[in-house]
């Protein structure tokens, strides 16, 4: 069958159009898997799964758990508070120490940037990034291809949208790298604080825009992306009021109708209501947000199976 | 008693005493005794080195280095720190006062002075903090420490943030004739940046580090000089627009210097893209852009910048094999410095080597006060030098460095140019493939 060739799942900028099409079309296998009665498959049987944690986090952390609990391997999740991480050890101690209890996938959650490339260079575990500081939030980026690829049936040629805070967000990054890969292309939009020009640059020559506009971004949209705002975004003097960045972001009915009919709306989640979305939209007939998160589990489920499953024991 | 020695052969480079070219040295008692055909004459007796095919330079000034003592040992000592500098060619250190506690008073400069003498392999001048233990919030006795004989005085490390404090410094400083050594550094600006803000920090989700956080507090500095006529002197400069301040200053005739470092005109931020989130790229201030490392090449051919220092700050692994976030800021310098600058600036042909020697030891030796005395092997002056080939191919391979840390950007790299031999005050200290003599 065929497997991941690489070690790690740390960042969609390094994966191939060939490993996402075959990450989705896995995910697309597992999706199956949960309208069965039992929800199970034995492909990662006997090996030893960690959800280790630095930053809260419910969904991902659930949707990893799941996933692993649904290829029948051992999971053990550990929140930064339980860990001796806080006692002065370093990360890769830690790492360590959870290696010589014969780990086979670390899925790693972190506010620092690099952290599980820092881990993996050094460990025999699959690494698997669940999110790392602003830079990748990989398995998002996949699971909203996915969701994208499922509703329109193509990634190719796809107008997506992604609006708010692009600089600080690692769910922008992997879209994008995502994105780009599969055939689509890209608006980015936010306030020039949040979403500065100079953000074309990472991508030079590639099919993505960077407005302050949100009109501008959402004209033809197929989708919109919609990230959170995180309010201590207003100490560092990045905008003025969650009163003004509605006033100039949110997505609204009356906004989304500036977007292709039928546009997709989605929501990495945590929702701010009124903020960055409002209930109408975030509720209505054009939301996927509920979607993302089904398959959220599916597609994680592909990773870690492409990455550490037994052979012969697939779906 | 030292030996005489008469080095015959070499290319002497000594742009202070305005000769370039193979001329024979004779040492006696810690001095040049004699050069040119005085030598020959004189040195019939001495010990002979033959040089030829060899660069024979005054020993290098290196005015910005943190020898870690006291307090943090486990990254250098002055024992460690002043061997990196023999085998660099290096013979004079200004040592950092940011060691703990804080090098703020004549007990710990007295401190750093006795152990250099006892330990140290080379020359060691101890700068003093500006302010009461680096807090930036009480000037330090400045009038006491240069009387001991301080002539550095900065809170490396860290700028003076309060542009009173820095005024009265600038004034109260001038009466002893001191350097006051500013790290420009606004920290409103620089906020937690881990590296230069710019394509790359986007792409690696790292906290971008504004060239502005540099050029604000050069760009008040300047203002503070001019106002108040003191002397000073800007540490690691990186980014264009701190240089183009610098350039209009001494246009306008102000007593400004500056100096760069090795990785500014050697690397640029690129460098963390061929290396993610590898720490030994994470310095203060960062690798700024190309056109920043351009404008740092451009400023060391015009004048602009007076000295390359290294900013040797060594880290060892618990502060450096870690998240990017949290590493320690700094890099190895010592035993790089002279390589870089003939790689990088003189065989490319940016540079002479005469200028080089000007960068790295004559202009620094002036700055300090040490002029005819360092910085060049003119009769009569200290008897540091170094000999160099200019032309060796080598690798450079941290284990084999004699500084007690490791965090090295170059780790890895060719470079042309090799330190031969270091003499300090009449001894040689250092010797390539016999490491250190003293």
């Amino acid at each position: 069958m065929k497997r991941l060739s690489r070690k790690d799942l740390l960042d969609l900028e390094s994966v191939g159009a060939d490993e996402i099409r075959l990450i989705l079309d896995q995910a697309a296998a597992f999706r199956e898997v949960a309208l069965r009665p039992v929800k199970k498959v034995p492909a990662l049987r006997g090996r030893t799964v960690i959800n280790l944690f630095f930053e809260p986090s419910t969904r991902t952390a659930t949707s990893f758990h799941l996933a692993a609990q649904r290829l029948s391997a051992d999971v053990l999740d550990i929140k930064v508070m339980d860990s001796s991480v806080k006692k002065g050890e370093t990360l890769l101690d830690t790492v360590a120490a959870f290696e010589a209890m014969d780990l086979s996938v670390l899925i790693m959650r972190t506010a620092h940037a690099g952290s599980p490339a820092l881990v993996a260079g050094r460990s025999k575990a699959s690494i698997v990034n669940a999110g790392d500081g602003m830079h990748e939030h990989p398995t998002q980026g996949l699971l909203d291809l996915f969701t994208l690829q499922r509703h329109f049936g193509r990634l190719d040629g796809l107008n997506v949208a992604v609006v708010g805070d692009v600089l600080h967000s690692r769910v922008a990054r992997s879209d994008v790298w995502g994105l780009l890969k599969m055939g689509a292309s890209v608006r980015l939009c936010g306030p020039s604080t949040l979403c500065p020009q100079a953000l074309k640059s990472v991508w030079p020559g590639a099919p993505v825009t960077v407005t302050h506009d949100l009109r501008e971004a959402l004209e033809g949209a197929d989708a919109v992306q919609v990230l959170r705002i995180q309010l201590e975004r207003l100490q560092r003097f990045l905008f003025p009021s969650t009163r003004e960045y509605s006033r100039h972001y949110a997505l609204t009915s009356e906004r989304l109708a500036l977007a292709k009919p039928g546009c997709l709306v989605m929501h990495p989640g945590p929702m701010n209501r009124g903020l960055e979305i409002s209930s109408g939209v975030a509720d209505g007939p054009q939301s996927a947000i509920s979607t993302q998160i089904a398959n959220g589990v599916a597609v994680r489920m592909a990773v870690l199976y492409l990455l550490a499953g037994n052979d012969a024991e697939a779906a | 008693m030292n030996e005489d020695w008469l080095i015959v052969g070499a290319r002497l480079i000594d742009p202070a005493a305005g000769v370039d070219g193979v001329c024979p040295v004779l040492l006696r008692g810690g001095k040049v005794e004699a050069v040119g055909e005085e030598a020959l004459r004189q040195g019939s007796a001495a010990r002979r080195v033959a040089a030829e095919g060899l660069w024979l330079l005054p020993g290098l000034v290196d005015m910005h280095v943190h020898l870690r003592e006291p307090g943090q040992e486990g990254k250098e000592s002055i024992a460690s720190g002043t061997r990196a500098a023999a085998a660099g060619g290096v013979t004079t250190v200004v040592a950092m006062p940011n060691t703990t506690p804080a090098t703020d008073s004549v007990a710990i400069v007295e401190l750093v002075r006795a152990k250099a003498r006892a330990e140290g392999v080379v020359h060691v001048l101890p700068a003093a903090a500006v302010t009461k233990g680096r807090q930036g919030a009480e000037l330090s006795e400045i009038g006491e420490l240069a009387r001991s004989g301080v002539v550095v005085f900065t809170d490396d490390g860290d700028g003076v943030a309060n542009a009173e404090l820095l005024r009265r410094a600038l004034e109260y400083g001038s009466m002893f004739h001191v350097l006051i050594v500013e790290h420009c550094e606004d920290k409103a600006l620089s906020n937690d940046g881990v590296m230069h803000e710019g394509t790359h920090s986007l792409r690696l989700g790292l906290r971008g580090w504004p060239s502005a956080a540099e050029a604000a507090m050069a760009a008040r500095d300047i203002v503070l000089a001019e106002a108040t006529g003191g002397r000073i002197h800007f540490a690691h400069l990186s980014s264009r627009q701190s240089l183009d301040l610098v350039r209009s200053a001494k246009a306008r005739g102000l007593s400004v210097s500056a100096e760069t470092a090795p990785h500014f005109f050697a690397l640029n931020d690129g460098w963390l893209a061929g290396h993610p989130y590898d720490t030994d790229g994470k310095m203060n201030p960062p690798l700024g852009s190309e056109d920043d490392r351009l404008a740092v090449v451009e400023a060391l051919k015009d004048g602009t910048l007076d000295c390359i220092a290294t900013d040797h700050a060594p880290h060892g692994s618990l502060d450096k094999a870690v998240e990017f976030d949290k590493a320690a800021f700094g890099i190895l310098g010592l035993e790089t410095s002279l390589a870089l600058t003939l790689d990088r600036l003189v065989h490319p042909g940016h540079i002479s080597a005469a200028r080089a020697v000007e960068l790295l030891s004559s202009r620094p030796a002036q700055l300090l006060g040490l002029e005819g005395v360092k910085g060049t092997l003119a009769k009569g002056a200290d008897a540091d030098l170094c000999l160099v080939d200019p032309g060796q191919d080598w690798t450079v391979d941290p284990e084999q460095f004699h500084s007690k840390s490791r965090n090295t950007p170059f780790k890895g790299m060719g470079l042309k140019g090799r330190v031969k031999r270091t003499m300090v005050a009449g001894r040689w200290v250092y010797e390539d493939g016999k490491g250190i003599l003293a």
